[in-house]
């Protein structure tokens, strides 16, 4: 070690293994990782691959459960393995801060954001509360945030997400900690939100020359934050290299497959010769309460084509699927299919509509009853719209497990809790093919899925689409997914379709304004990104 | 049912020092004209006879054989307790589970008619009730099944509305699922874990309230060989114990006898309850 000087956080072949099943099995498998002072690296992998694990094993602590097997974790010349808890809580909060996924489930919902801030300070003796609550606002004020003076005197459920995100940072950085670990802070969030808390969560790091740990699933936002990115892979380390070298010329397979991930384009569908729409949607309004969520909604979705709807959350696009899915009646305004109109009501439709059109649901862990083999998942539909019973119900579970590839001998006696994100999702399309519908709303199918998986179930359901003549009404706030897949793209902001047209004319300018608004909200692999969209619109506006 | 056997295998040493007790006193219950020496009823003996053969815990009052009664106190206390709290179960939470199904009018009168039960305290109301109807043991088993039905009924309603907020909960109704076809195929599977605890739980309320209006003379009529009755009987003996020499000493553990049995067959049931309560709770260890 020849410039220690400089080097924060120094962690050596650390191993960690969590208890499953009985025995040890490890998370983190022998992994070095050093960072310097002030610098930013970026963790990415898909789910599973110990980046949380590690990020928290920075601070020297683990999840129950799991426990550090060996290695070393230094931070600035002081070891964390086996240090006794009174040190490690003198560093957690003070040299060492971290900042969760969900700030919602991180804030104490019944103390007011300023309350909380002061508590590390107060607690480490850094600042008493009067200052520690003057320091707040200034740090608010950093972060961008609206009325620094008053927000900290709000509850959490009173500011909005990416405010109660960047407050969690402001809380983060009160005792001017060396090194924060950011586990997925933005992936909760919207795009246009993300951009927001992306922008300030740099700056504020940059200008007090804080270290970072950045962990994300999602490589262009890396590209924004990160100094130095490190791929992880099932515990291992598969490369690290400074983040323009890694993104310009990734050396190992692994990573090329992660950068070519977006790359997925499929062939426009042509359109039914017919002419004839499959589901229309006339002066639509619907309401939660007195709350307005639809505001005159007027659509037509062609056969065999996928029809995209994209817009933040709170545009009213979910509710959109509960409308036609008869779960929410709406206040006025019909829904058709094949030019018949529907009931309002799920339950007074007939059989044939219900089997026709079926949902996908955004979570695949709520949408499985996790009492229910797969057997039974795939096969009461099957029973049920179609009467089938004993071996041919049988062969038709197995033919529909081939046909979402998973191994039908392997998977059918499975429970939902025996299967990866990725596998439940193929479960539930499959679950909605079953009925054999001509009809199929994907409500967020993939938002809940790492990018590699996420990309595995698009191309499913596109083959499905080609071999079955499904039409897709696609609800997503990934823009990326709508250029994968999407014919026809709506556009929704507050209730209302501000736009809508051919997939190609939608990406091309000129935009309405929200639509420019959220294509360029996407993070694109470009370092540069970030910085160019900022300067872009300070100068416009 | 491997996977059962698996959990069984791995079970603590407290769950199966209650699941052995309570095999053991549920055999005692089934087999009691086998295994018990004398008759339930007949005086068999002087009145108050040391512990020593053929009275291997002394005669009562009567003259009647303690160790007797006790295995047979076993088969009637235990099984109406059993009996009763099967039934709450049935009432509770059938009723339960419609309500948080159904919702709307159905939800509110039951709910409501659950609160006016529950504002009354559960003991005065059994012995208000027992009192006009008279201390059957039918009156017993419904009086105190339908008390019980309202906690019951509470519990399985929240689990089951839990449930019902659940996505594939949705997809079985927007399949058309019919009502009993939910209930039965989505929400009771996923709410078997915390019902089967409660049930372990609840039984042992009953059967304390069933020794508790026994040892109040309102519970199992003499000459039933009862729990609480036998403690009741032979409660005042306590005093009268002498602890110099080991046969007038058995005079006063007389009344810890029935009471050791019901602390017993309690705490028995609460180790299992714990380990089901844990097994649900999915936790490894």
């Amino acid at each position: 070690m020849t410039d220690t000087s400089d080097l924060l956080l120094d962690i050596r072949d650390l191993v960690i293994e969590g208890r499953s099943g009985g025995t040890w099995q490890p998370i983190v498998k022998g992994i070095d990782l050093s960072l310097k002072r002030g610098e930013i690296l970026g963790l990415i992998g898909e789910s599973g691959a110990g980046k949380s694990t590690l990020g928290l094993a920075a601070m020297g602590y683990t999840k129950s459960g799991c426990r550090i097997a060996g290695g070393s974790i230094k931070l600035a010349g002081e070891e964390l393995v086996g240090a006794p808890a009174e040190t490690l809580r003198h560093l957690r909060g003070k040299r060492v801060a971290y900042v969760a996924q969900s700030a919602a489930a991180a804030f104490n919902p019944a103390y007011r954001l300023i309350r909380q801030y002061s508590e590390a300070p107060v607690r480490h003796g850094v600042m008493s509360r009067q200052e520690a609550e003057r320091d707040a606002v200034q740090l608010y004020r950093e972060m961008q945030l609206p009325n620094p003076e008053e927000i900290g005197f709000r509850y959490p459920h009173q500011v909005s997400g990416g405010q109660l995100q960047r407050a969690m940072t402001a809380m983060a950085m009160a005792c001017r900690p060396d090194l924060i670990i950011f586990d997925e802070p933005t992936t909760a969030l919207d795009v246009t939100t993300q951009i927001e808390v992306l922008a300030a969560i740099r700056k504020v790091v940059r200008e007090h020359h804080t270290a970072a740990i950045y962990i994300t699933h999602d490589l262009a936002v890396v590209a924004q934050m990160a100094d130095r990115i490190k791929v992880l892979l099932k515990g291992d380390e598969i490369e690290e290299a400074e983040t323009r070298q890694m993104l310009a010329h990734p050396r190992e397979d692994y990573t090329k497959s992660l950068w070519a991930v977006r790359e997925f384009r499929r062939a426009p569908r042509t359109p039914d010769d017919t002419g004839k729409p499959i589901l229309t949607l006339q002066d639509v309004d619907a309401s939660y309460g007195t709350l307005q969520v639809l505001d005159g909604i007027n659509l037509s979705v062609d056969r065999g084509q996928t029809m995209a709807v994209v817009g933040e959350s709170g545009s009213g696009k979910s509710t959109l699927a509960r409308v036609i899915m008869g779960l929410l009646p709406p206040d006025k305004g019909s829904v058709s299919l094949d030019g018949k109109t529907l009931s309002p009501l799920n339950r007074h439709r007939d059989k044939g509509v219900q089997r026709r059109v079926q949902m996908i649901h955004q979570m695949a862990d709520t949408a499985l009853n996790p009492k229910h083999r797969i057997r039974e998942v795939l096969g009461r539909p099957l029973e049920f719209f179609l009467g089938m019973k004993g071996a041919a119900k049988e062969a038709r579970i197995r033919e529909l497990l081939t046909m979402i590839e998973l191994d039908p001998d392997t998977f059918i006696d499975r429970l939902p809790s025996e299967l990866s994100g990725g596998q439940k999702q193929r479960v539930c399309i499959a679950r909605a093919l079953a009925a054999e519908p001509d009809f199929v709303i994907c409500d967020e199918v993939t938002s809940a899925l790492d990018q590699i998986v996420a990309e595995g179930i698009l191309r499913l359901l596109d083959r499905l689409q080609r071999e079955m003549g499904l039409t897709y009404l696609f609800i997503t706030h990934d823009l990326a997914t709508v250029r994968s897949i999407a014919d026809w793209v709506v556009v929704m902001q507050k209730g209302q379709i501000v736009e809508q047209g051919a997939k190609d004319q939608v990406f091309q300018p000129p935009h309405h304004p929200y639509t420019e608004l959220l294509l360029s909200s996407v993070p694109e692999m470009d370092p540069d990104w970030l910085d160019g969209v900022l300067n872009d619109r300070r100068a416009a506006g | 049912m491997t996977p059962f056997l698996r959990k069984l295998g791995a079970a603590p040493v407290s769950a199966w020092f209650g699941i052995v007790i309570v095999t053991l006193i549920a055999l005692t219950a089934i087999f009691a004209p086998l295994l018990a020496p004398f008759p339930e009823f007949e005086v068999v003996g002087p009145q108050y006879s040391p512990w020593a053969a053929p009275y291997y815990l002394g005669t009562d009052a009567l003259g009647r054989d303690v160790l007797s009664r006790l295995i047979y106190g076993a088969r009637n206390t235990v099984g109406i307790a059993l009996l009763t709290t099967a039934l709450a179960f049935l009432l509770g939470a059938s009723f339960g589970l419609l309500a948080a199904t159904l919702g709307g009018w159905f939800d509110m009168i039951a709910s409501r008619a659950v609160d006016v039960l529950m504002a009354i305290p559960s003991l005065i109301f059994a012995l208000l009730i027992l009192t006009i109807t008279g201390t059957s043991v039918l009156s017993l088993i419904l009086v105190i099944a339908v008390l019980d039905s309202t906690r019951v009924y509470r519990l399985s309603r929240a689990v089951a509305q839990g449930i019902l907020t659940m996505d594939y909960v949705e997809v079985a109704r927007m399949r058309g699922e019919g009502l009993f076809w939910i209930i039965r195929r989505e929400v009771l599977p996923n709410s078997a874990a915390p019902l089967i605890a409660e049930f372990g739980l609840r039984f042992c309320f009953v059967f304390l309230f069933i020794s508790a209006l026994s040892f109040l003379g309102l519970g199992l009529q003499p000459p039933i060989a009862d729990w609480g009755a036998m403690v009741r009987e032979s409660a005042r003996l306590i005093s009268f114990a002498d602890f110099s020499t080991w046969q007038t000493a058995t005079f006063g553990l007389a009344p810890l006898l029935p009471a050791g049995a019901i602390a017993l067959l309690t705490v028995s049931v609460n180790l299992i309850v714990d380990w089901v309560l844990h097994l649900a709770s999915g936790l490894e260890e």
